[in-house]
């Protein structure tokens, strides 16, 4: 928030920055409140949740990636990689411990290769992710022999299933709401992730590479360290969001969360993260989560076709960057 | 083509042309005429603003006011395109080539020669070939251009720039890049197009080439116009040197002897990409070492290998007398040697930041809370220190930097050092692009840190400036140190002289 008083042009482009977009998601969950059948309603919220879950996990991550002026696709199969290799190995040792590092570390490594990759080899992020994606995309294949793996282990479908505070029907058994734990680490990391941004040097360093990386490099920064460690944390963070989804599923499935990477960088960029990077800030990044999140489930609820969904997802996409260079141009005018 | 008592009649005319940028004018009323049939040289220092002129000629900038006649038709040219079509060809340092094509179709880009919607090959060819030979060159039209040297290629954008009807035609340093023969080819292809009656504008800063090639001549400086000199016949090097240094260097700088400490910097032998032989050189604590040299004789390639910017390949570097092994510019930033940049829009500042994110970038990672967490109370007081001492003129320390003045985003690259423990500050053309008062201010800045103790070396184009402040000159010239020179005997021509190229060994 300014502290000084600096009324001048742009101030109030810049308030509509800071706020625009939790503005937005006001007037869409009031506008489908209104015309949406089984909107408001403690189940719909709850599943709501549930399913921004695994986009804001990785959200958080994504938003230092680009907000360092990078780019990060491999995130999208890394989801079913890491939950595929949690299922593997639960079904060889049944140690929920040694199944969940196993994922994380496989994450961070592929996500230490993109960041070495990005920073020491100057190779264009977009071609570097790209490349593993399909890579990881064929590992996940690989791993689960082109099949699904069942989890039967009790403690990892707790770990999914388990909620607080859990509240019950009157009168009856039957859940009238909960909040589960993905939806609680989604919340944790929403609230680390934005701390990390605002508050540390990692943080602020992260947004001044992305402003003016030639900058940052003759400031002292430690520009390719920065780069590593953020790729790093993205790969594992997005194969922490595959073993939540995994468990919350009951199955490793290498063809879960297509096209992910699609609907978390269009969360990021609705929440006001610029492509060009430099820009970010994580209150808008889960308005943008929770944007994308409620026209998906508004859209199940209308019982409008998956495919129609693709053509709507594709939209936001291209009319957020479309005001991501509007904003561009109007600031550097 | 001449008037009755027999003068040429000039076909390009400058009329009162200005172009001011925000905070400093590059042209201040300039007015000159070149004649048809004549090559015209146009020089000053570095920054005098030649290239603001020839990119007005040219199209790619307007000027803010005044205007240019071609053959008496007032132009205003709002494009590239519009010069061209109205028969202006400016040759660039850099040509506007397409490697990867073939001679012919370089010359035809943009009008290739069609018949029936398909580009018709032969034609191409022929009118290729005669343009070519109109040139003195015998070249293959398709030969591909990557296979042409240097001087080859710019005889093709010249006859790229003819076949679009061009009757003026500028080049900017045009043998900068060429060998001696490749030298005598062009001024042959120059004396040529003198011949068929265009204008020709000559810019280069070797003079031994405009007594050779040109009828007439304009000094520029500071963006003002000098004098034209109609005829060379009868100059000497030293009056053009005169006119391009000009005002004498007074008091403005308020520069007054200081006692000098033990060696701050001391470089033996540093080595390093494109620096083609070893630099040392020393400087005192409390003492500015001007650091001289034209566009490109490697004045900033020096200070980014002593930062670390750029890898030294040899050399070692003593800062205070201790050793200092700089591979990266926090290696240097810790031993107390900073750089600012002379690109400040690239190097320096981070835009979308406010002015405490710009200040406290560098100096945070030694007042940080367990964590990496920021100190935001460090982070306050010192940028509310650095504004107070530094005089940083900003409605707030949250304001975004890119929306403060050049000579306000300068101080707060100069508060982001301020904020280190600095030994040694190389400051490379530290007032390029703000305005007069922001100026004197760095400049009493300067004065002030060397009198704490602190050594400075400064790297500046403008010689009064390089002259006002320093107490040493060292001068560069195409990659290597020409000389060192006392304050005492450091007049503008004997600098100059140093930073003049040498006139070209004819290779056997």
């Amino acid at each position: 928030m300014s502290r000084g008083a600096n009324p001048g042009p742009g101030r109030v482009g810049a308030a509509f920055d800071r706020a625009g977009m939790l503005l937005v998601l006001a007037l869409l969950v009031a506008l489908c409140a209104a015309t949406v059948r089984g909107f408001v309603g403690p189940e719909n919220v709850m599943n709501l949740l549930l399913q921004v879950s695994t986009v804001g996990i990785v959200a958080t991550t994504m938003l230092f990636c680009l907000a360092s002026g990078n780019f990060d696709l491999s995130v999208g199969t890394l989801i079913p990689c890491g939950g595929v290799l949690c299922a593997l190995i639960l079904r060889q040792t049944d140690n929920l411990f040694l199944a969940t590092a196993g994922a994380l570390a496989f994450g961070a490594t592929a996500g230490l290769i993109n960041g070495l990759v990005v920073a020491k080899l100057k190779i264009n992020p977009l071609i570097t992710t790209l490349s593993t994606m399909m890579m990881i995309r064929g590992l996940a294949f690989v791993f689960a022999d082109g099949r699904s793996i069942g989890i039967s282990n009790e403690a990892m479908l707790n770990l999914a299933n388990s909620a607080f505070p859990v509240f019950h029907r009157q009168g009856s058994d039957g859940v009238l709401f909960q909040i589960t734990t993905p939806v609680w680490i989604c919340l944790a990391l929403f609230a680390f992730f934005g701390f990390v941004l605002k508050r540390t040097a990692f943080g602020r360093n992260t947004l001044a590479i992305g402003g003016n990386e030639e900058a940052a490099r003759l400031a002292g920064i430690a520009v390719d360290r920065v780069k590593i460690i953020i790729f790093a944390v993205q790969g594992l963070v997005a194969s922490l969001a595959g073993v939540l989804l995994a468990a919350r599923l009951g199955i490793g499935d290498p063809k879960t969360a297509q096209g992910s990477e699609l609907s978390i960088i269009s969360a990021c960029v609705l929440g006001g993260v610029s492509l060009s990077g430099g820009v970010g800030r994580m209150s808008n990044v889960i308005a943008g989560v929770f944007i994308m999140g409620v026209v998906e489930n508004a859209m199940n609820l209308l019982n409008i076709d998956s495919f129609y969904q693709y053509i709507v997802r594709g939209a936001i996409l291209l009319s957020a960057v479309i005001f991501d260079q509007f904003r561009q141009r109007k600031g550097s005018g | 083509m001449a008037n009755a008592d027999g003068a040429p009649v000039p076909f390009l005319r400058f009329e009162n042309v200005a172009k001011r940028y925000p905070g400093v004018a590059a042209l201040r009323g300039v007015s000159f005429d070149v004649a048809e049939g004549s090559v015209h040289a146009l020089i000053g220092e570095n920054g005098a603003g030649k290239s603001t002129l020839l990119k007005i000629l040219g199209g790619s900038q307007r000027p803010t006011s005044g205007c240019l006649r071609i053959g008496g038709l007032e132009r205003d040219f709002r494009s590239t395109s519009e010069a061209i079509a109205a028969g202006v060809a400016v040759i660039q340092q850099e040509l506007q080539l397409v490697p990867g094509m073939t001679v012919g179709e370089n010359i035809y880009l943009g009008h290739l020669p069609v018949r029936r919607g398909v580009v018709d090959r032969r034609r191409l060819r022929e009118l290729a070939a005669a343009q070519m030979r109109r040139l003195g060159e015998e070249i293959d039209p398709d030969t591909r251009l990557a296979r042409l040297p240097i001087g080859q290629r710019q005889t093709v954008e010249i006859a790229k720039a003819l076949s679009r009807g061009a009757k003026v035609v500028a080049f900017d340093e045009p043998t900068s890049s060429l060998s001696a023969r490749e030298i005598d080819r062009l001024f042959a292809v120059i004396g040529e197009l003198r011949r068929s009656g265009c204008a020709i504008l000559y810019v280069s800063h070797r003079m031994e080439e405009i007594f050779r090639i040109c009828d007439a001549c304009t000094v520029l400086r500071d963006g003002g116009h000098v004098r034209t000199h109609s005829s060379l016949a009868g100059l000497s090097q030293n009056s053009f040197v005169r006119d391009m240094v000009g005002r004498s260097i007074d008091d403005v700088f308020g520069y007054a002897p200081r006692p000098l400490g033990p060696p701050a910097l001391e470089v033996d032998g540093l080595s390093g990409p494109r620096l083609p032989s070893p630099v040392s050189l020393e400087v005192r604590q409390g003492e500015i070492l001007g650091l001289f040299g034209l566009v490109g004789a490697g004045r900033t390639r020096l200070l980014k290998l002593l930062f670390g910017a750029l890898r030294p390949s040899g050399g070692s570097i003593r800062i205070h007398g201790r050793p200092v092994a700089v591979r990266e510019p926090i290696d240097a930033i810790r031993a107390g040697l900073v750089y600012c940049t002379e690109d400040r829009k690239r190097e320096g500042i981070v835009p979308m930041l406010s002015v405490t994110e710009n200040c406290n970038l560098t100096a945070r990672r030694n007042n940080l809370r367990a964590f990496g967490v920021v100190n935001e109370r460090w982070e306050r007081s010192n940028v509310l220190g650095q504004i107070g001492a530094l005089g940083i003129k900003t409605p707030s320390p949250e304001q975004l930097i890119r929306n403060l003045s050049g000579g306000t985003q300068q101080k707060v690259i100069l508060a982001r050092w301020l904020s280190e423990e600095v030994k040694v500050m190389l400051l490379d053309e530290p007032t390029r692009g703000i305005d007069i008062g922001a100026k004197s201010e760095i400049y009493s800045l300067i004065f002030r840190l060397a009198r704490e103790g602190m050594a400075l070396i400064v790297v500046s184009s403008d010689l009064p400036e390089v002259l006002g402040l320093a107490d040493r000159v060292a001068v560069m010239r195409e990659g290597r140190l020409s000389a060192v020179l006392d304050r005492a005997d450091a007049s503008p021509e004997r600098v100059l002289a140093h930073a003049l190229p040498l006139e070209k060994a004819v290779p056997a």
